[in-house]
């Protein structure tokens, strides 16, 4: 039904086109008077004005009719089958509705379900069919009244301009809004999951363990929201990471920006950038496969006893990943300073060794410690290499060759396959998703910022 | 540092003392060491990247081709009514046709252990064999159909003989079965057409990717619907009409923000926003685009932007000379120029959403699915997640799948890049 508004609301623009355009030549060539706009910009005002509202309202109808009837569905149904249930149960009984409506009987529904699946597609094919004929009628009210507007003195170019100032704004807007979600969502769940678990027992708790029974006869902890286990993991992985990014991609950069020839350069640098654009997933299947079983057989020839998923593993995968970031970014850096110090530092008999430790780091060093602190707040970031590669179970440790579990990791566990936003274990996650958002916005704010202030220092 | 000034430090300590010689022969060799140090970086990193594609490589290529198995097939004319296909014994009906290549092995628990080696598809193949062709029914033809997964894994020599058998899955009875087959020249490792057109299964050696490769289809059309025009609109706002002011800073500040929010966190948004709050189905191709779409916005836009500004001012202030709108200087002239950059910054944004899989997973597009999904509402997975999916599948054969299907977005991705790098080379001018 959505395909066919949208079909209708299509033919219909073109057809306000044409008639807009006709119309306004029709005036042109019957009367003497110029036109004030050209006649294509009568024909797209009137295909503006048709097709625009109808789509928004087609938006609109898709987003809320599917919640409204299920909330008049739900409010059609007799006291006693809802009466005293709490929300969970009554998605379960929403669900049954749908199922049966669509055709998927399981077992022998009740009187009040069969009823009420009945009113369920009733109420759809009216809504769709409503749809249909609401686009109908103000696209031919809109032909119309537009229609009409049209004459040798109207100012279509400036009304058309207008619309599409607004078309366009409201499309910059966009980013301010998705980040208005991500923050409202993530701060509107997590009050959610304070009212269950203290603030201070979050951020400051011990202990972690958030399988909690999700129905009474469950066998399960009894759940611990201490997050202290779960940063000491991201932060114990984060640092294995910049250990095996940092050098490796400062050693390049510097090499890259200093020693290489062009050719050597131009070869390097996009063989290098292939390693950021592999797709994570990837890389945790490689730290399976790979790295893990090499690194165990090497821990077990130097005698240590190393966990199959341990911090070291994914650590070290998540710093191949970085090191073309911090690469660039340390690159970028190093050939910000300018000529003029290499050439002093040169002057005074030093060698490039000596030029490039003693003046061109120090020069570069915030631009150098900005790209750090983004490659860190990528790090922190990562999901899919700690999901395979990392653990699942929060240990307070610091050893690397332990398993420990990240942020991302407690995230992506937690809400895989659960739908209920009703219980501290779902609820959990949105208020790690909430430190992970603000500990990331910080540390690309501090990143820019250092930058920033760096490149004013020379320019 | 050029041979002459060396030359002159060599010349000049060779009149001083000897310490000062070795002192210069230190920094020297100092500054080896650095150009040392940065060449193996560079080769660390390298020889990392290689090792990586390596072993893909090498894993992948094995689920490229698939074992088969040869045999004669007859269907009984009493077991199976043409009228109704689905009720006959097609289990049964494949099982019995293979066993009688083994007219030795009589015992009830062999044979059950013997027709272990075909594949667990191949009653659903026999039917649709029959179906297309219901003249079958009472003859006798010949069928190939794939091998389980531990023969096949055998086969190739991932499972070898010199294991100890109580540690190996094949038993040395189907073993020497194989062997027998093999004599006969009934095995055949034909392409394996079916990993790009199943869906997935449980049983490696049926599971596909048609239906990932689907669901990502569908995902980036969505994603592309909703971040192209969008981005440009925001893009041609920003960087042509947008006046300077506090608005206009915190959306610029916004966009470059989001450009480096933790992809997980766009799932989050995606969960409690579109799946909560809206009520649209989890799972489906449609909402999985949405926030891929809301991820490839800052790309898309800064790209735009850097391309609208490569635009030379010469072209606006002649178009405004001969009389344009803004608007008109704008549409007719500058986007035109600013397309081909626009394209590149998609079509590379587009690749990147193509392996994002963190938002795809707390959307529920990691979902067991059986076959291609028929639209944008209906469950689905999308490539990345399907790796997920399977390099999390605890049977053998999944290892080389997971490979081969990472090997697939590779290629994806390749094309891709290679595609935005025509778009810049062709179609973007140079000023």
């Amino acid at each position: 039904m959505v395909t066919y508004a949208f079909l209708i609301i299509v033919a219909a623009s073109v057809l306000g086109y044409l008639i807009g355009n006709s119309r306004a030549v029709g005036i042109r060539s019957g009367g003497s008077t110029m036109l004030h706009s050209l006649p294509s910009y009568h024909g797209a005002y009137v295909a503006l004005w048709v097709g625009l509202p109808t789509f928004l309202l087609v938006l609109f109808w898709v987003a809320l009719q599917g919640p409204v009837i299920d909330g008049l569905i739900m409010a059609s149904l007799p006291d006693d089958k809802t009466a005293g249930l709490e929300q969970g149960a009554l998605d379960l009984i929403l669900s049954e509705i749908k199922s049966v409506a669509a055709g998927r009987v399981f077992g022998q529904p009740d009187a009040a379900t069969l009823s009420a699946a009945g009113m369920y597609s009733d109420w759809h094919d009216i809504a769709n069919v409503a749809m249909i004929v609401v686009v109908l009628a103000i696209c031919v009210g809109a032909l119309g009244l537009t229609r009409a507007r049209i004459a040798a003195q109207f100012r279509a170019r400036h009304s058309v301009e207008r619309i599409l100032n607004v078309i366009m704004i409201t499309c910059s807007v966009l980013a301010i809004l998705t980040t208005l979600g991500i923050v409202l969502s993530l701060l509107f769940e997590s009050f959610r999951f304070f009212s269950h678990v203290p603030f201070y027992e979050f951020l400051f708790g011990l202990s972690w363990e958030p399988q909690i029974a999700m129905r009474a006869d469950q066998v399960a902890g009894q759940g611990a929201f201490g997050a202290v286990p779960v940063f000491l993991g991201t932060i114990l992985i984060s640092f294995i990471a910049m250990m095996v990014a940092g050098p490796v991609g400062l050693l390049a950069a510097i090499y890259l920006a200093e020693y290489s020839s062009p050719r050597f350069r131009a070869t390097v640098k996009p063989i290098l950038e292939i390693l950021a654009g592999i797709p994570t997933v990837v890389y945790g299947f490689f730290a399976v496969l790979t790295v893990a079983p090499a690194l165990r057989d090497f821990g077990a020839m130097l005698g240590v006893d190393m966990a199959p998923n341990s911090a070291l593993v994914a650590g070290a995968v998540m710093g191949i990943m970085i090191i073309p970031f911090v690469s660039s970014l340390s690159d970028d850096a190093l050939a910000a300073v300018p000529q003029s110090l290499r050439e002093g530092s040169y002057g005074l008999g030093a060698t490039q060794a000596e030029t490039i430790v003693a003046v061109l780091i120090p020069a570069a060093l915030p631009g150098i410690v900005g790209g750090f602190l983004l490659a860190v707040s990528r790090a922190i970031g990562e999901t899919m290499i700690v999901v395979m590669a990392a653990g699942l179970i929060a240990t307070m440790s610091v050893n690397p060759f332990e398993a420990v579990t990240t942020v991302t990791v407690q995230i992506v566990t937690l809400l895989i396959g659960d739908t209920e936003f009703d219980n501290p274990k779902t609820l959990a996650a949105f208020a790690l998703g909430l430190v992970l958002f603000l500990v990331t916005l910080a540390l690309n704010v501090v990143a820019l910022r250092i930058v920033r202030k760096y490149r004013e220092k020379y320019d | 540092m050029t041979d002459q000034a060396m030359n002159q430090t060599r010349g000049a300590a060779a009149l001083t003392d000897e310490a000062a010689a070795r002192r210069v022969r230190r920094r020297h060799a100092a500054n080896r060491r650095m150009q040392i140090y940065g060449l193996s970086a560079i080769g660390l990193a390298v020889l990392l990247l290689g090792v990586l594609l390596g072993s893909l490589l090498l894993t992948g290529t094995q689920a490229f081709v698939q074992t088969h198995i040869r045999f004669d097939v007859t269907i009984d004319a009493d077991k199976v009514k043409a009228d109704d296909l689905f009720d006959a014994n097609w289990r049964g009906i494949a099982q019995d046709n293979f066993v009688r290549l083994f007219p030795e092995v009589t015992n009830r628990r062999d044979q059950r252990e013997l027709v272990k080696m075909i594949s667990n598809g191949a009653p659903y193949m026999l039917r649709d064999i029959v179906a297309a062709d219901p003249s079958l029914i009472g003859r006798t033809f010949e069928v190939s159909f794939p091998a389980a997964d531990p023969i096949d894994q055998f086969n190739k020599g991932v499972i070898t003989r010199d294991v100890p058998e109580d540690q190996r899955i094949v038993t040395n009875k189907t073993v020497a079965w194989f062997d027998k087959l093999v004599a006969e020249d009934r095995i055949s490792t034909p392409f394996n057409w079916s990993l790009f057109f199943s869906a997935d299964s449980r049983f490696p050696e049926l599971a596909g990717l048609s239906g990932a490769i689907v669901g990502s289809f569908y995902a980036l059309l969505v994603c592309f619907l909703i971040s192209f025009p969008v981005g440009i609109a925001a893009a041609v706002y920003l960087e042509e009409f947008a006046p300077k002011n506090r608005m206009t800073d915190l959306i610029e500040i916004n966009i470059n923000n989001l450009a480096a929010v933790p992809s997980v966190v766009f799932g989050l948004l995606g969960l409690a926003v579109f799946l909560q709050f809206f009520g649209l189905p989890r799972s489906a191709p449609l909402v999985g685009g949405m926030v891929l779409a809301l991820m490839t916005l800052p790309t898309i836009i800064i790209a735009t932007r850097s391309a609208l500004k490569a635009v030379p001012p010469s072209i606006r202030q002649a178009a405004f000379g001969i009389g344009a709108s803004h608007h008109q200087v704008v549409m007719h002239h500058v986007i035109p120029l600013a397309l081909p950059g626009a394209m590149t910054g998609t079509i590379i944004g587009l690749a990147q959403a193509l392996g994002e899989t963190a938002p795809l997973l707390l959307i529920g597009m990691n979902a067991f699915i059986t076959s291609d999904p028929g639209g944008l509402m209906e469950p689905a997975t999308a490539l990345p997640t399907q790796i997920f999916i399977w390099a999390d599948s605890p049977e053998r054969g999944f290892v080389a799948r997971t490979s081969a299907a990472i090997l697939v977005l590779i290629g994806f991705l390749i094309i891709m890049n290679l595609l935005a790098v025509v778009v810049r080379q062709r179609l973007e001018r140079k000023w």
